[in-house]
């Protein structure tokens, strides 16, 4: 073998052996849910199930499956309701730029990145007094303010790449503000919608902080009963990693089938413009 | 309305429709943007005041006291035992966890970017820890990290006998001691750190092989025909260009990390002697399970200072090359 050959085997081989140490967590998940009760002890917890049993899903899904539900309604809710005001926000700021708007911009993005502790205790107060703690509108609220920022860059980053151009060639012709946000960016930004809404979805999906500090069970989301769960006293193991199994799948889901609009966003996200 | 009075201040100088066009756009452009610049700035702005004005005062049980207590908050805090192991941890973890994100991150890159075959499953596998909850990462790698079970049953398969205690390791080392704590590294984080990288390697990934493909083909053949050497090319041509994106992953890795909470939580909680704690599971702690609500404002505080410190001159520093191109 020439050296070539040699170095392009190892390069293989590496990748092979980290791939297979990234897949380990999700090869317990999958075998392990597929183990009867019966058959789950810890020192066999490496072996492949026989015969397969679902009685660890179904049981986790009789578990988590309002959980489930709430971040359904949570995530849809919220992602839907931020992404428009983010793509209103990323218009206004690409192309009507006006004196210190790129103040407005600076102290929208910053919000992305407090750390969400430093405002957790006027929340929980403010959700009080306008009854919403504890609940699951609440909750969504909640992530629609603090999803605002990132949408917005999101929409903003799009719209910038739309030629200026063609705004101007719509005002000749007449067309005003609203009409030209959506006859000539939006039908132009559909791939920048598409990644908005999954790195939305999956931010919120995935949410623990806002989720434990504003809600307690039935309404709380599917993370935090996956916590609990694995908090409690006498742990079912197949039935606990068939509960995280499941709450994982929506996002492994979306990220699966549209990875290329998830990465995206998170290169987005790191405000690369 | 700006267009009407302009045309009355100047009836007779025939100005083109256009400019008055976009002013009125630029007037809308502020309206669309006043929702959402109301909204952040009462729940981001204004509650970060208000739990500013929280650490100062005397709340401290479950019964709200809005009674000023000057720096005592901080004072006590950075006093407590607790505090002063999740600085000492938070030091170690941020730095592992950003050296490990970026180090492991290029690597994987580097070898996806060989020309190599199937090479979106590769980039899909080292990333899809990122699209999943760090509660249930948490969850999973507790169990994995479990002395008794997961890695170590294949460790002791293949003949080791000392096995590692993980997470419930007490032990620190060096053994020196800062102020009330045990200077040095605290062993059970590498369990958290473990988690932590397995899922954020896969974001310095994405970014460096994005950087990689950046790289102008003629820089790199120029370099080839003078005979540069693979690792010198490396050296003095690659990580040159990626300065810019290590600066990235540097500033959102290390705000990230002081942000872990949902692992922690699901994985360790602050351990024993605090090995694992870290100030945004304390912080939650203090404040919802203590009710020393200003203590815990306190600390969110000084929590939002150190994000701040890493990531506003790089926001500013983002926005000015935005603006000037």
């Amino acid at each position: 073998m020439n050296k070539r050959a040699v170095l392009k085997f190892i390069v293989y081989l590496l990748l092979v052996v980290f791939a297979a140490l990234f897949l380990i967590p999700v090869y317990l998940l999958i075998m392990t849910s597929l183990k009867a009760n019966s058959q789950v002890s810890l020192s066999q917890m490496w072996a492949l199930p026989h015969p397969f049993g679902f009685s660890g899903l179904v049981q986790a899904w009789q578990q988590v499956a309002p959980d489930m539900m709430n971040s359904v309604y949570l995530a849809v809710s919220a992602t839907v309701v931020v992404a428009i005001l983010g793509a209103i926000n990323g218009y206004a700021l690409s192309k009507w730029k006006f004196r210190g708007s790129n103040v407005v911009y600076f102290f929208i993005l910053l919000g992305m990145f407090i750390p969400y502790q430093s405002t957790l205790i006027p929340l929980i107060r403010v959700l009080n007094t306008l009854g919403l703690f504890d609940t699951i509108p609440g909750l969504a609220l909640v992530h629609i303010v603090y999803g605002i920022p990132i949408m917005t860059l999101i929409f903003r980053n799009f719209f910038a790449d739309i030629p200026d151009e063609l705004v101007e060639s719509a005002q000749i012709d007449g067309t005003k503000y609203w009409g030209i946000f959506r006859y000539i960016m939006m039908p132009l930004s559909i791939p920048g919608v598409v990644v908005a809404a999954i790195w939305e979805f999956t931010q919120v999906w995935n949410d623990f902080l806002f989720g434990v500090a504003v809600t307690d069970p039935p309404y709380q989301p599917v993370t935090v009963a996956i916590v609990n769960i694995a908090g409690s006293q006498h742990i079912q193991w197949n039935v606990l990693m068939s509960s995280t199994l499941i709450a994982s799948l929506p996002t492994l889901l979306v990220y699966l089938l549209l990875g290329r609009y998830f990465v995206r966003g998170l290169l987005a996200g790191s405000v690369k413009g | 309305m700006s267009r009407k009075s302009n045309e009355l201040a100047s009836p007779s100088i025939p100005v083109p429709r256009r400019v008055f066009r976009i002013r009125s756009e630029k007037v809308w452009s502020m309206v669309t943007l006043i929702p959402s610049v109301v909204l952040l700035g009462v729940f981001v702005y204004y509650f970060i005041f208000w739990t500013g004005y929280v650490s100062f005062t005397k709340w401290n049980s479950f019964i709200q006291n809005m009674n000023l207590n000057g720096f005592r908050n901080y004072v006590s805090i950075f006093e407590s035992f607790r505090f002063q192991s999740d600085l000492r941890n938070m030091v170690f973890f941020t730095i592992l966890f950003m050296a490990g994100c970026l180090i492991l991150g290029m690597f994987l890159a580097v070898l996806i970017d060989q020309h190599i075959r199937a090479e979106s499953v590769f980039r899909s596998v080292f990333l899809y820890p990122m699209a999943i909850s760090a509660a249930a990462t948490g969850v999973v790698w507790s169990w994995l990290l479990n002395p008794t079970t997961g890695l170590n049953l294949i460790l002791q398969s293949l003949g080791i006998h000392h096995l590692p205690q993980w997470y419930l390791s007490t032990r620190i080392l060096p053994n020196f001691h800062i102020a009330q704590i045990q200077g040095g590294f605290p062993i059970a984080m590498f369990a958290v750190l473990i988690a932590s990288i397995w899922q954020w390697s896969g974001f310095a990934m994405a970014l460096y092989l994005a950087g990689l493909r950046a790289i102008p083909e003629e820089i790199k053949e120029a370099a080839r025909l003078d005979g540069a050497s693979a690792f010198r090319m490396f050296r003095s041509i690659v990580l040159p260009q990626l300065r810019p994106i290590t600066t990235t992953a540097v500033v959102m890795l290390m705000a990230s990390s002081l942000k872990v909470f949902d692992l922690l939580y699901a994985m360790t909680g602050p351990g024993a002697n605090f090995v694992t704690d870290l100030p945004a599971l304390n912080m939650f702690d203090t404040t919802f399970k203590a009710n020393q609500f200003a203590q815990g404002a306190a600390i969110a505080i000084v929590l939002l200072i150190l994000v701040l410190i890493a990531i506003v001159p790089y926001l500013i520093g983002t926005i000015r090359k935005e603006a000037s191109k």
